[in-house]
């Protein structure tokens, strides 16, 4: 059974665009690329076109429907609401499962041959290491993200690098009255920002819950629905599914925007009932906040000396609608002063695998948060997933600013006794 | 279409800037309009001598050529009903010069409206024209279809802050019309003649703009009228009393009825008509302003004022306005959005008569829009699929058309005529009046490659010598 929908599937809503063009100033391909193939409304009217059977997979359209994001500006401006980016997802699918390797799967390998991609994201050289590569599982999304297969073999230094895993026991004891929390840390945090997923299990302990973070869970899924591996979601999905349902979970949170945007958002609208799972995905901020936490933050005496942090809205939060919990955790924290920054809300230019098959665009769009960035006079830049993290740092250093990305919850851990 | 031809566009604006996939294609059949058409080579251009040559090449293979920028026209300015080339100028989107010192931009036609608008804003100094695809449509479409907007109340349309523009003639020639100076009676005015001209007599490479010192301050109200008569009454008392608002935007009460629940302020139960009202100038005049308004409209039956007293209550208010468009598809599946404008002082008189049309043919009409320049948008809701009802909208538009003639209006403000409003061009227009425009055209455009069949149908009496009549 297929678990993914499917473009017949989004008919009606394909029909619902008007072609008015307000998606144009939304979507940050189009805003790069100034080309109607790049843009919600053109991709829309191909769709329609694929429906029609006026048009086949021909490269040209595989090459417009690669160049999306995925990131739902787009929907949320939309007069009609069209779900461009899974619209996007089942075209990239049906590709996929009628051409075999798509061009973007193309483009996932040849994203070795940019070593600055590389650099900029393996933190050092970390994920340089073969040894370490092997750690991560074959169906993470990490190794569509940074496909190294050139250097599976070969010997490298070791790199002594633990990831979440081997930091945090997979069953964390909290208060005998509390329930237990799952925790889907995903591939990012588990394997290249542990200290995130330590916070986030020392926060959650500390609150007095019981802290589950299975071993089995795998990838959300994320990167291969943009890639258009419909199989590898499907079977991930029942797999996170059953990995948390070993154990009486009251919620199941995320510190990943991403993660949630998989294991919620996208697993919500699949065929496959997993309703019980998803049910209980929610975002670490928007837990925290009904948890009191923020209220609790709120009634503490502001530092003397305090960072001045502003504020990155990943989309995988902002289409779900999830932008004053992360700034309200930002402006109660008593370290920090908060900033607002203009374009807070344009995408990081990531972006699934984009970043792989259309670098040079990803760049480019990367580079459009700089002046927001700039003009903020912030010394940090926060946001809630690992992936904009590591993009936003990489536009931060290529623009020569001094300036670190972050996570909120650093920046709770550090504020927390 | 010859194949040596595309070799030759490639020649000239590089071969990843020509395309004759089905998928490009596709993607630049279409405009606002919904309508479709394939052209036959898509063209990016990045210069006007690259615009220039393909028009030349064009011009010597009889070929239409489609200038397009946003694609975000109402009319069908850019839809290639002939095929030939699109030819797309969305790259030539540099901002040239912002020169404080004379109040004048200069820009490529790619600029989107809205980013001029925020770089010279960042200078003290403003571009008005505003209208609602501002955030996406470009300078180049505005300059050919004559955009409005709801500020040009008080601050005219796009025509009024053109100075000069240069022009890729249908032969390919280069022109430049206008200039810097203020004042400039040499020769004839071909500035005005080129705007609004919709692409039919020339495609707009470079757009000199007239801007103004940014208003200080603005102040923002929404009224509520317990009657349609209240309102329209008050829009023509309030430019009776000599007052011109920034904006005067008018929803009436099927339009409310849309929104109504879903709007974050709360409008009564009996509320029929609102009016949203702004002002601007120096921040010490506002409230005298916002006095003599409600001055004047206080005895038409208000229900309730609001006044925006922040930057977001303001917000707000216009969140209203926003969300006529989207819910419109409340009332019925198809729309037909004509953007009719009278007299101001026949705003009252152009309501009556839409009301007694509405009841007469039994379709709804949901009015809204600038009614303070008495451009009011005119929604025919319908479902197509009734039998006998394309028929029916056909007669109830030429209807409309007729009224909006008689009380001395237009039957286009802002959107142009196009492909959609060609068939009723005679409506507004004698036919001496259509054939010296059409004799304009033909001599400017001989082989008529410029956007042909766009403001003038095949169907009109073709005058003599009229070489743009005879269609391949």
């Amino acid at each position: 059974m297929n678990g993914n929908k499917s473009l017949k599937d989004f008919e009606r809503q394909i029909r619902e665009c008007v072609k008015c063009g307000v998606c144009q100033a939304h979507c940050p391909t189009y805003k790069e690329r100034r080309r109607e193939g790049a843009v919600a409304r053109g991709k829309i009217a191909l769709a329609a076109a694929l429906l029609d059977g006026g048009i086949g997979l021909e490269e040209q359209l595989q090459q417009d429907i690669s160049m999306c994001l995925m990131c739902g500006s787009c929907v949320r401006s939309c007069p009609n609401r069209v779900p461009t980016h899974e619209i996007v997802g089942a075209i990239r699918r049906q590709i996929s499962e009628h051409e075999g390797p798509s061009l973007i799967a193309r483009g996932v390998s040849a994203m070795t041959g940019s070593r600055t991609l590389m650099k900029a994201l393996s933190r050092g050289g970390a994920f340089l290491s073969p040894l370490l590569f092997k750690k991560i599982p074959e169906t993470s999304g990490l190794r569509l993200r940074f496909p190294i297969p050139a250097m599976k073999d070969r010997t490298l230094p070791r790199i002594a690098l633990r990831s979440l895993f081997d930091r945090v026991p997979e069953f964390v004891q909290g208060r005998e009255e509390m329930p237990t929390i799952g925790f889907f840390a995903g591939c990012s945090i588990t394997y290249a920002y542990p200290e995130i997923g330590e916070a986030m299990v020392r926060i959650l302990n500390h609150r007095g819950y019981s802290v589950f973070l299975p071993r089995r869970q795998q990838c959300c899924g994320i990167p291969a629905l943009s890639s258009g591996d419909g199989r590898l979601v499907e079977a991930l999905a029942q797999t996170n599914a059953e990995a948390f349902a070993k154990r009486d979970v009251q919620s199941i949170v995320t510190a990943c925007a991403s993660c949630n945007g998989g294991v919620g958002e996208y697993y919500r609208t699949m065929h496959t009932d997993l309703q019980e799972f998803t049910d209980k995905v929610v975002d670490f901020s928007v837990f925290l906040q009904q948890d009191g936490l923020l209220a609790e933050l709120e009634g503490m005496e502001k530092w003397p000396e305090r960072l001045k942090v502003t504020y990155h809205d990943p989309c995988h939060l902002k289409i779900q609608g999830i932008t004053r919990e992360p700034r309200a955790f930002l402006q109660a924290l008593p370290n920090v002063d908060f900033v607002e920054m203009e374009n807070a809300d344009a995408c990081c230019g990531l972006g699934g695998t984009f970043s792989v098959s259309h670098y040079a665009c990803s760049k480019a769009i990367g580079a459009r948060k700089i002046p927001g960035l700039a003009e903020s006079g912030a010394g940090m830049v926060a946001t809630a997933c690992p992936g904009c993290i590591m993009q936003l740092q990489d536009s931060i250093n290529r623009a020569g600013l001094k300036m670190r990305a972050v996570h909120i919850l650093d920046l709770l851990a550090s504020a927390l006794p | 279409m010859d194949e040596q031809v595309v070799v030759e566009l490639k020649g000239i604006v590089g071969a990843e800037n020509v395309s004759t996939a089905l998928t490009d294609k596709i993607t630049h059949s279409y405009d606002a309009t919904q309508e479709r058409h394939l052209p036959d080579v898509v063209v990016y251009a990045g210069t006007t001598a690259e615009v220039s040559r393909v028009v030349m090449l064009a011009n010597r293979h009889r070929i239409p050529v489609l200038p397009r920028g946003a694609g975000s026209g109402f009319t069908g300015g850019t839809l290639p009903v002939k095929g030939g080339i699109v030819l797309v100028l969305t790259h030539m989107d540099r901002i040239l010069e912002i020169d404080t010192d004379n109040l004048i931009a200069e820009v490529e036609p790619g600029v989107v409206t809205a980013e001029l608008q925020r770089q010279v804003e960042r200078r003290g100094l403003f571009y008005p024209p505003d209208p609602a695809s501002r955030e996406f449509c470009t300078l180049g479409g505005n300059v050919a279809e004559c955009a409005g907007g709801p500020r040009c109340v008080k601050y005219g349309v796009t025509r009024d802050y053109i100075m000069g523009l240069e022009v890729v003639t249908p032969e390919g020639d280069i022109i430049r019309t206008g200039g810097r100076a203020l004042k400039n009676v040499v020769g004839y005015d071909l500035t005005r003649l080129f705007v609004g001209s919709e692409g039919t007599l020339g495609i707009v490479t470079k757009i000199l703009l007239r801007l103004l010192p940014r208003p200080e301050a603005k102040k923002t109200m929404l009224v509520q009228f317990e009657t349609i008569e209240g309102a329209a009454q008050s829009v023509a008392a309030i430019i009776g009393a000599k007052i011109i608002p920034t904006t005067l935007e008018f929803l009436d009460a099927a339009t409310i009825g849309c929104i109504r629940g879903g709007s974050g302020i709360p409008l009564e139960a009996d509320c029929s008509a609102v009016l949203i009202i702004e002002v601007d100038g120096d921040a010490v005049t506002l409230d005298g302003q916002v006095e003599k308004i409600l001055a004047v409209i206080r005895p038409l039956g208000i229900l309730q004022t609001r006044i925006a007293a922040t930057p977001q209550e303001s917000e707000a208010i216009w969140q209203v306005r926003r969300m006529v468009s989207p819910s419109l598809r409340k009332v019925a599946p198809d729309k037909f959005n004509e953007d009719v404008v009278v007299p101001r002082s026949r705003v009252p008189d152009m309501i009556h008569a839409l009301e007694r049309l509405s009841a007469e043919y039994g379709v709804a009409i949901v009015n809204f829009g600038h009614a303070g320049d008495g451009n009011i948008h005119v929604n025919i809701m319908t479902d197509l699929r009734v039998d006998g009802m394309a028929g029916k909208v056909e007669r109830l538009l030429e209807e409309i058309f007729r009224t909006v003639v008689e009380l001395k209006g237009s039957i286009s403000g802002e959107h142009g005529i196009g492909t959609s409003k060609a068939r009723f061009l005679h409506t507004e227009l004698d036919l001496q009046t259509i054939s010296y425009m059409r004799r304009i055209k033909a001599a400017l455009d001989p082989n008529n490659i410029l956007n042909p069949g766009k403001i003038f149908t095949d169907r009109l009496p073709v005058p003599a010598g009229d070489a743009g009549g005879s269609e391949p």
